[in-house]
């Protein structure tokens, strides 16, 4: 229950940091992607089913505050979350190269799907300008702010996993 | 452990149900509103924080403008004196006019009036977090009389509209966005055309106007683009931009270019709502 609720609030706080914070400190930047980075580390961190809830509830945050449909997001994070927990095994605390990889493909998928489904669909093929001007800086910014952002959940994350492990065995 | 491996299903399983879930939303969309409910707890927990947030960017904003130098302040009094003076004599002149206007729509039995539509203002408090969309979240909904398809202004310009609306906040979309369609005209000469909004001129903070007609009307840059009479959504006569470049388009029959809208969207901060749209207006005409 504290990991829910723990999690609820990073979520939340990336979201507000996204939509209300970074607009104003940094007017006209590119703004970094927050939700994937969360959603993508939970993936890794603490495997498929997590990170897949996880993308779920970020891409609720997206859908209802900056998106056009519902669902669309839900289902695009969840699935997010998925493959990442695929590399959980390959995970290491110690290591930072793994997640940087994971969170800058998974940006980079997130990219291409939105353009996709957005604006290929709707008959707007500038996808080469469309790289260009909006997925790869934002990539280059998410990767930035993971070096900060990734480092705070990790740390929250090994708090939440020895208070787990101090109450189970508490238990037996 | 024992029992988290016992309860939980696959995450296979798992990811297929959310996945379905999601499919459903997309497909029920079209039939009802699927964001209501969330829009509605939204309302009451994260809007409140975007609130404060922003009340607090905006504190420490007037703080530092403070801190403005007294000769910038000064230079600042001087440039807005000029104006002041040179819009003294304009409203004088236009007052004139005015009058004159008034008796001849009287004449005319012509009394709509475009020009004083009711509007409150409101606050910018969120933008759109992805890089995708360019619309902004504002501070007021509709317990404030604020509706779907309100017009938005800041300053003198078009801003956006109405797009979602929940008890304490709607959402704009700006007519840079790139599903943004006005119709417009030109003030001088009334040809009518198409404002669009395009992704790729975001960053020049620039419009694409297109389906001009090509008639003998001169247009030159610099003329303005107000909202035109024949939008079902938008007032008529709210200022856009200036052209800022034309030409005849290849088939000869229409002419395009491009818009210096006359706001500038990447610092929005106060906003005004109209509050009547403009299928109030028209509803409204009807019946008398």
């Amino acid at each position: 229950m504290k990991r829910k609720i723990t999690i609820f609030f990073i979520l939340l706080i990336t979201f507000l940091l996204q939509s209300t914070v970074f607009p104003r400190i940094f007017p006209v930047l590119v703004v970094p992607n927050l939700m994937t980075v969360v959603t993508s580390s939970f993936g890794f961190m603490r495997g498929k089913k997590e990170g897949m809830f996880v993308g779920f509830a970020a891409g609720i945050f997206v859908d209802v505050f900056w998106g056009t449909s519902l669902g669309f997001n839900m289902m695009l994070f969840a699935v997010i979350g998925y493959i990442n927990g695929y590399f959980h095994r390959l995970f290491f605390d110690e290591d930072i190269k793994l997640p940087l990889v994971l969170i800058g493909i998974s940006e980079l998928v997130y990219g291409l799907v939105t353009c996709f489904c957005i604006y290929v669909l709707r008959g707007d093929f500038e996808i080469y300008n469309h790289l260009f001007h909006i997925i790869l800086p934002e990539l280059v910014y998410t990767i930035l702010a993971t070096l900060v952002l990734y480092q705070i959940i990790l740390y929250i994350n090994k708090k939440l996993e020895a208070e787990e492990q101090r109450s189970a065995s508490k238990f037996v | 452990m024992k029992i988290k491996n016992q309860s939980s299903l696959s995450s296979k399983y798992w990811l297929m149900v959310l996945v379905a879930v999601c499919v459903l939303l997309l497909g029920i969309e079209r039939f009802t509103d699927g964001g209501g409910i969330f829009r509605l707890i939204g309302n009451y927990t994260v809007v409140p924080m975007q609130k404060g947030i922003s009340y607090v960017g905006r504190y420490l904003s007037d703080i530092s403008d403070n801190f403005d130098t007294l000769e910038d302040v000064r230079n600042e009094k001087d440039a807005l004196q000029t104006k002041v003076d040179e819009l003294t004599i304009e409203n004088t002149r236009l007052r004139q006019e005015q009058y004159e206007l008034d008796r001849l729509r009287e004449l005319y039995k012509l009394d709509e009036n475009y020009s004083d539509y009711e509007k409150i203002g409101a606050h910018v408090i969120a933008n759109n977090g992805s890089n995708w969309f360019s619309d902004f979240t504002i501070d007021k909904g509709s317990n404030d009389g604020i509706k779907v398809n309100c017009n938005v202004l800041a300053g003198s310009g078009l801003v956006g509209i109405v797009t979602e609306v929940a008890p304490d906040y709607s959402r704009v979309r700006s007519i840079i966005d790139d599903a943004s369609n006005v119709s417009g005209m030109v003030l001088s000469t009334s040809d009518t055309c198409m404002v669009r909004g395009d992704l790729k001129l975001i960053p020049d903070g620039r419009i694409r106007f297109e389906k001009m007609k090509n008639n003998d009307n001169v247009i030159e840059v610099g003329e303005q683009i107000v909202t035109s009479h024949v939008s079902d959504r938008f007032v008529q006569g709210i200022f856009i931009g200036y052209i800022s470049e034309i030409e005849v388009d290849s088939n000869n029959l229409t002419r395009s270019g491009y818009i210096t809208p006359a706001v500038d969207f990447s610092k929005l901060q106060e906003v005004l709502v109209i509050t009547t749209t403009k299928a109030d207006m028209t509803g409204g005409s009807e019946k008398e």
